[in-house]
């Protein structure tokens, strides 16, 4: 079987997912051109060898729609002979793109694909593409449906992480994103996003709050309160049934942020590198996706690290450096607790809580920061993985060459 | 003229139909009103004479909703997917043609159809209203306590005949789903706010305002066959309003229903569904939803406990013949505490006068407080009339003189539950009141035959249990003592029946039946607790079954002490016969050791904070009570929690305590709110199937203890392939006389 490789990673700055948000006049589709633009110009790309462009992305609706990768492919100019597809893995969306992009290599469909994803939260909502998880109430009933904020209440509640627990790690996760911004640590992956005129609009991740403390955040009232007590508490105990009560702990300051952003990562296989004169930065050795208890929702990054792992042959300690997307402060918590790692091997660049979380893009932008760290670290080994909506999980574990 | 509406056609040429079914005081929709209205919609529309169209009723009321006894029948039927559908669909095509004049849908939009409105001189319930909607305009009579609603889903049903499609269409998805799903009516004010009817006229104007209406109209047409119609408020599933409206209507659902009430799951995706897609399409989607619905057994047992045997009884199923039916005027009640205030509130209220006795003035002024209380809450809140509430309260004398019972011609007693005090509150009433009184003792433990021996006429005593708050409770368990008779019966029935209340009769037996089976809800919750399993999950597993609460709280609001006491005095009476159960051991512990005897003293399985806030779980109890490492399925309590209250109600059946099955279940559900989805223990026991049951309540017992032992009654049930009810049975197996 052929091997995949991962030539390069890029992503844009993440912008406040809102209408003051730098990146919200700019169209999610511009978003995706630039980074597959950057790919291309960076690596001098003959985009002829491109066959595919695989792009996450969760809401494609509206601007989003129609599948939206082929569209940023066309618009950026890649060969005609490009094609591309969206995927929607929910908020592995980016990692799951990157995983089939080397799913084709492998299998020798292809030579050289992109995968990345892409989310304007701020001008495509968050749901905007309707869903019958949610809304028909003959799946939401059958599958005992509760939204993720009440999911990872659930699991903080269920393994035992108080408020304190939550906040600490979110603090923690502000402190190594401002400090990795502070010693330029993205420089290598960062594609700022410029206007229609050519002026960048946004060169950083403009969401961290780096003067966040404990006693900023406990200011903070828990967000899912009112939601669990309409009903959504009574659902998710009836699924745990040894539940007295559900502790609302998460908050807008220790859940992920609501920004806008894309990223690509160009893999292929040893041969097409080289003979395109690339130098190979590290090599897809495992991928999974697993599927989950539904209601509880986000514990399925332990799961699929596993299944990774095992597929690779390899085990838990194998791995130098883990990345978990910090959806909620209490998945990571339950990750860290599940797998036995430590705080000072995961996310230590920061990670969503901080940073933000642009659902499809996510998966591929922390693939890429991990590799960046492992260069810079000189460690060799490292595992990505991401929680998802209705119960799932996906992992993908690299190995620097 | 057909058998069931009266068809006359006036000089403008505007049809009448007046729906009058023959010896019935309600117009019910059975087969043979369909066929009728089937007819009419058909001469309407084919005869080139008429315009259009009034229906309207010869009854009092309208049309009250579809005959519930044939629907009781079609449960569960067996038919193929199609004779089913096609059977559930008539009604929708009947209104449908009435509503379209049976044009195909572009046509229709074009020249709309003969106009038909609908008359509504009373209460328009379920099919009635349903026929309403169809009208192309309704006219409402203005009486404010006309209740126009959709009850269907409080016997586990939907509303079939275009309900959940066409009042969504006409409020808005969020309203139609609250009245669809709560069953609450509209009085026609509101309704009218709402555009559920177009114009209210007084009653004896709305047949001529309905002419009125049709004479000016060519031609009409019903808002969603317009083209471009859309739902107020929206609809659909890319409609975020609609959207946000079910994820949070499914979730709310959930939280009441526990997953155990399939109508109003039905009824949330015939809105969902039906938002998507015409209407045409809609109403076969509620068809199919209501064939689903008939063909699971929660429709055919809340239909036949809540609806056909609850109003059997009511209405005086249990009343032994050949008694004249009589009318209390003046209650003398004894004891003013929180049930003797709540029994002569009650009394009150429907009109009778009472004479509240206790020890001294101070306190039965006491209890006449408790219904000043709620007479203020009503004149507040706009339910009762000041006139009306004072007048009740001035019907309540209260006294501590027993010389003042001596016009009662009813006594009920309510005092301390000790035999001495009993007994002489007894002695002394007799000896004021006339020699043909009944004397009535709404004792919740002690044997109704052992206290009429205070009394020199036992024929004449008897028992009338009611349940806390008296106000909100709809159940009276009556009970017989050895020598009651059949007069005495009967009265307390026609008491009953006259403070509105539902009535039960069994025979004398500790603790009688409601408090008896209960109690075993309660207690197998404590032996749960003892055996190591943490209360979080008994409480929850209490709730998921379908119970109001679970067994640990209710336990903390009926109090521990109170389960010690009785225990005591049961373990006191049965001498060498007492079974040890494993609950005494945690009971004994709570109250002796630890002095936690429930909500009353703030200190029970739950804490109660002072400061008001939400009680919780006692964090201490895992100290006294250690979880056992290994926690059993949430199934599993269910199974344990149901089938202990299943075969404790089966032997009082076996025991003759009970005298029928429905009796039975009806006082499960509203004596102490048995699951109601079930229809109650008998039904339960029946839809499980006998023999299963018995299988289940065998392994119970062998795992965890006698208690579960099924009955021998059960056993031969079994293997002779018996039932407790039968299609042609609703009122169910006959008990053995006691």
């Amino acid at each position: 079987m052929t091997e995949a490789y991962i030539f390069d990673a890029v992503r844009t700055p993440r912008g406040k997912g809102r209408k003051d948000g730098s990146l919200h006049e700019i169209t999610p589709v511009q978003l995706a051109t630039q980074t597959l633009e950057a790919l291309r110009d960076r690596n001098n790309l003959d985009t002829s060898v491109v066959d595919d462009v695989v792009l996450g992305c969760v809401s494609p609706v509206g601007e989003q729609g129609g599948n939206i990768a082929r569209v940023a492919a066309m618009n950026a100019n890649y060969a005609e002979t490009t094609a591309g597809f969206q995927v929607n893995r929910f908020c592995a969306s980016g990692l799951e793109a990157v995983n089939i992009a080397a799913a084709k290599v492998m299998s020798g469909e292809a030579d050289m694909v992109v995968g990345g994803g892409v989310e304007g939260m701020s001008r495509v909502p968050m749901g905007s593409d309707g869903a019958a998880w949610a809304a028909d109430p003959a799946v939401a009933i059958k599958n005992y449906f509760i939204p993720q904020g009440i999911s990872a209440d659930l699991i903080a509640t269920k393994y035992g992480y108080s408020r304190d627990d939550v906040d600490a790690y979110s603090v923690e996760s502000q402190k190594r994103a401002t400090a990795s911004w502070e010693n330029r640590l993205f420089d290598k992956s960062i594609v700022p996003v410029k206007d229609v005129i050519g002026g960048v609009v946004l060169d950083h991740d403009e969401f961290i709050r780096s003067s966040t403390t404990m006693q900023s955040l406990g200011a903070l009232k828990p967000a899912f309160t009112d939601m669990g007590a309409f009903g959504f508490d009574n659902v998710a105990i009836q699924k745990y049934p040894e539940i007295e009560a559900i502790k609302h702990v998460h908050h807008a300051g220790n859940s992920s942020g609501i920004v806008d952003g894309a990223a690509g990562i160009l893999v292929g296989s040893k041969e097409m590198g080289e003979r395109l004169g690339l130098k190979a930065r590290a090599r897809i050795k495992g991928m999974a996706s697993v599927g989950s208890e539904p209601t509880i929702m986000l514990t399925g990054p332990s799961f699929s690290a596993e299944k990774a792992l095992k597929r690779a042959g390899m085990s838990k300690s194998d791995i130098d450096l883990w990345e978990l997307n910090e959806a909620f402060a209490a998945v990571v918590l339950r990750f860290m607790e599940a797998l036995d790692i430590d705080h000072s091997d995961i996310n230590v660049n920061g990670g969503a809580i901080a940073m933000g979380h642009p659902l499809g893009a996510t998966g591929a932008m922390i693939l890429g920061t991990v590799l960046d760290e492992l260069e810079r670290s000189g460690k060799e080994t490292a595992l990505a993985t991401l929680c998802i909506g209705a119960g799932m999980g996906t992992a993908t574990i690299i190995e620097r060459v | 003229m057909t058998d069931t509406i009266r068809y006359e056609v006036d000089s403008d040429g505007i049809a009448l139909l007046t729906i009058d079914l023959p010896g019935a005081n309600m117009n019910v929709i059975n087969q043979q009103l369909m066929d009728d209205l089937d007819t009419c919609v058909d001469r309407v529309l084919s005869d080139d004479a008429v315009k259009g169209a009034v229906i309207t009723s010869g009854k009092a009321a309208f049309v009250a909703g579809a005959d519930l006894n044939m629907l009781g029948e079609s449960t569960g039927a067996d038919q193929t997917p199609e004779e089913a559908f096609q059977s559930a669909f008539r009604l929708n095509s009947i209104f449908r043609k009435m509503e379209t004049g049976g044009k195909d849908r572009k046509i229709l939009a074009k020249q709309g159809t003969k106009p038909f409105a609908a008359a509504l001189n009373g209460l328009a319930l379920g099919g009635g209203l349903e026929m309403a909607l169809a009208c192309h305009y309704r006219v409402c009579a203005d009486h404010p306590k006309l209740q126009l609603g959709m009850p269907e889903s409080q016997v586990g049903l939907l509303p079939g005949g275009g309900g959940t499609q066409r009042l969504p269409r006409l409020i808005g998805i969020q309203a139609a789903l609250q009245a669809i799903t709560t069953g609450k009516p509209f009085n026609p004010m509101t309704a009218a706010g709402l555009g559920i009817v177009d114009e209210i006229a007084p009653l004896e104007e709305v047949v001529a305002k309905a002419t009125a209406w049709v004479a000016k109209t060519a031609s009409a047409l019903a808002p969603w066959d317009k083209k471009g119609f859309k739902y107020p408020g929206g609809a659909g599933a890319m409609n975020p309003k609609a959207v946000q409206t079910f994820i949070g209507a499914s979730a709310m659902v959930q939280k009441q229903t526990q997953h155990n009430y399939p109508a109003i799951e039905a009824i949330l995706s015939c809105l969902y569904e039906g938002g998507i897609v015409d209407f045409d399409t809609a109403i076969r989607i509620e068809s199919k939803y209501f064939v689903k619905l008939l063909a699971d057994p929660v429709a055919g047992n809340m239909i036949r406990t809540l609806f056909i045997n609850k109003q059997a009884v009511e209405k005086g199923s249990l009343r032994p013949e050949g008694h004249e039916r009589k009318k209390i005027k003046r209650l003398g009640m004894l004891g003013a505490g929180l049930m003797g205030a709540g029994v002569a509130y009650v009394s009150a209220k429907s009109g009778m006068d009472v004479v509240l006795l206790d020890r001294d003035s101070a306190a039965a002024e006491k209890g006449k407080d408790y219904s000043r209380k709620l007479v203020e809450k009503g004149v507040s809140r706009g339910k009762v009339s000041k006139e009306k509430g004072e007048a009740l309260l001035e019907r309540i004398t209260t006294t501590s003189d027993y010389a003042d019972l001596k016009d009662c011609d009813f006594i009920i007693e309510a005092v301390f539950e000790a035999e001495d005090i009993k007994k002489s509150v007894t002695e002394a009433t007799e000896a004021a009141i006339g020699d043909d009184i009944v004397f009535a003792s709404n004792t919740s433990t002690l044997p109704i035959t052992g206290l009429a021996k205070n009394f020199t006429r036992p024929h004449q005593f008897i028992g009338v249990h009611f349940f806390s708050p008296v106000d909100k409770m709809p159940l009276v368990e009556i009970i017989l003592g050895e020598k009651t008779d059949d007069a005495t019966i009967a009265l307390a029935l026609d008491y009953v029946s006259q403070i509105k209340k539902t009535p039960i009769v069994v025979n004398d037996s500790r603790g009688f039946y409601t408090s008896r089976c209960f109690g075993t809800y309660v207690q197998e919750g404590y032996a749960m607790v003892q055996e190591g399993i943490t209360p979080a999950l008994i409480d929850n597993a209490g709730k998921m079954v379908g119970m109001p609460v679970g067994p640990l709280a209710v336990g903390d609001e009926v109090a521990i002490d109170l389960s010690h006491k009785i225990s005591k005095a049961t373990r006191l009476a049965l001498g060498d016969d007492y079974i040890e159960s494993p609950a005494d051991a945690f009971i004994e512990k709570m109250v002796v050791e630890l002095e936690r005897f429930g909500r009353k003293n703030g200190k029970g399985v739950y804490a109660y904070p002072e400061d008001g806030s939400k009680k919780h779980l006692w964090v201490g109890l895992s100290e006294h009570f250690p979880p056992a490492a290994e926690q059993p399925s949430v199934e599993e309590l269910q199974s344990r929690l149901m089938v202990r209250m299943a075969v404790e109600c089966a032997k009082c059946f076996e025991e003759g305590v009970l005298i029928d099955a429905s009796s039975g279940d009806i006082g499960a559900i509203f004596g102490w709110g048995f699951a109601p989805y079930t229809g109650g223990p008998f039904s339960f026991i029946d839809t499980y199937g006998v023999a299963e049951f018995v299988a289940e309540a065998d392994r119970l017992a062998t795992a965890y203890g006698a208690r579960f032992t099924p009955p021998q009654l059960l056993r031969d049930m079994a293997a002779n392939g018996e039932t407790f009810y039968s299609k042609s049975d609703t009122r169910g197996r006959l008990a053995k006389a006691a």
